[in-house]
């Protein structure tokens, strides 16, 4: 029962895994892009999963909130947008086979040295430092033969993940986040600018094809009738 | 720490389980009987006067990005008011403050752009 209960991380792990991979596969074999707007929905949530399995709450509550619920809408409209109503039966590979595995196989290499030796690989496999916030100290030590030294101290403490995140956010790296509102305001303004392009009139209010056949067809009838 | 999510987990669980016993009994133990009627869009609707693919207006992409834009910004305030809540006696609060302040400004300066160019209106 023991070792049944400590694996259960490893296999939930490979099962949320599986999924988001299967999934993300499904994404671009789908022929259908509604269906693949929902798998990538799959894969999404799984991403969330992983985060919180990982310890990090916030951004697999934030991949919940933002992506699950936002940039999906978003492309579920872009699908909408354009008009794919029939793709054709067209083969599955393209001439561009070649050149996407090369880069999909230069992309991969990248993120693996990255998380192997970079910045991002968690060596001492602490995932509680995910939740920890740390203050600064300058701590005057008096040695036992008189001299003072001073002695940079870092305090780790240990507090939720939101926490952590807030205080990484709002007290390290306070230029980047006021940057952000930035990028937002740009995206704003982006979105308003896509909208701006006047309809024609001929694009605008334009009677539906279904209207106009039955018009057609009621005139015929009245040009058959009043003959 | 992520014990706390068990919880959800075995919602989750619990959701599948139980939605997939259903869909499964209905299709072990229901009659499968199709006729037009039931092959309908609605059984009981309106049938389908149009094509249901259509090109949409692009102010319905416009509100979804709108909606995602200040979806962020709200998500940017959660965890300034976890923290925002032990230091507001201190006095980082202020400062915690005037940040989030001048987030929210910047912001607003959007949102009063997008209202006079009146993106809110549907005509």
């Amino acid at each position: 029962m023991d070792s049944l209960t400590a694996n259960v991380p490893l296999l939930l792990f490979l099962i949320v895994g599986t999924i988001a991979v299967a999934s993300s596969i499904l994404v671009v074999a789908m022929r259908n892009p509604v269906h693949s707007a929902l798998f990538l929905l799959v894969t999404f949530l799984c991403v969330a999963m992983l985060f919180i399995m990982r310890g990090a709450d916030f951004v697999g509550a934030v991949q919940v909130l933002v992506y699950a619920g936002g940039i999906m809408v978003l492309f579920l409209f872009v699908v909408m947008l354009i008009n794919v109503r029939s793709l054709p039966h067209e083969r599955m590979t393209s001439p561009f086979l070649l050149g996407g595995l090369a880069v999909g196989a230069a992309i991969f290499v990248l993120f693996a040295t990255i998380v192997r030796t970079g910045a991002y690989h968690d060596e001492v496999n602490r995932p509680d430092l995910l939740r920890s916030t740390s203050t600064h100290i300058t701590e005057t030590v008096r040695a036992a033969d008189g001299t003072v030294a001073t002695r940079h101290v870092v305090r780790h403490h240990i507090v939720g993940n939101s926490e952590a995140v807030g205080s990484a956010l709002y007290q390290d790296y306070l230029v980047p986040f006021e940057v952000a509102s930035l990028f937002l305001l740009v995206a704003m303004i982006g979105a308003i600018v896509i909208g701006k392009r006047e309809l024609s009139a001929l694009e605008e209010e334009t009677v539906p094809d279904f209207i106009l056949e039955r018009m057609e067809t009621e005139a015929d009838v009245k040009e058959v009738v009043n003959a | 720490m992520t014990h706390t999510f068990v919880p959800i987990l075995l919602m989750l669980l619990f959701a599948v389980v139980v939605a997939g016993t259903i869909l499964g009994l209905n299709s072990v133990i229901g009659r499968h009987q199709r006729n037009p009627s039931k092959l309908a869009p609605y059984e009981s609707g309106v049938p389908l006067l149009d094509q249901n693919r259509k090109r949409m207006n692009v102010r319905f992409y416009q509100i979804a990005m709108l909606f995602i834009l200040f979806d962020i910004e709200a998500a940017f305030l959660y965890p300034w008011a976890v923290i925002y809540r032990g230091a507001s006696h201190g006095p980082s609060g202020l400062f915690l403050f005037t940040e989030m302040l001048l987030f929210i400004a910047l912001l607003g300066v959007g949102y009063v752009y997008v209202w006079k160019k009146k993106a809110f209106d549907w005509k």
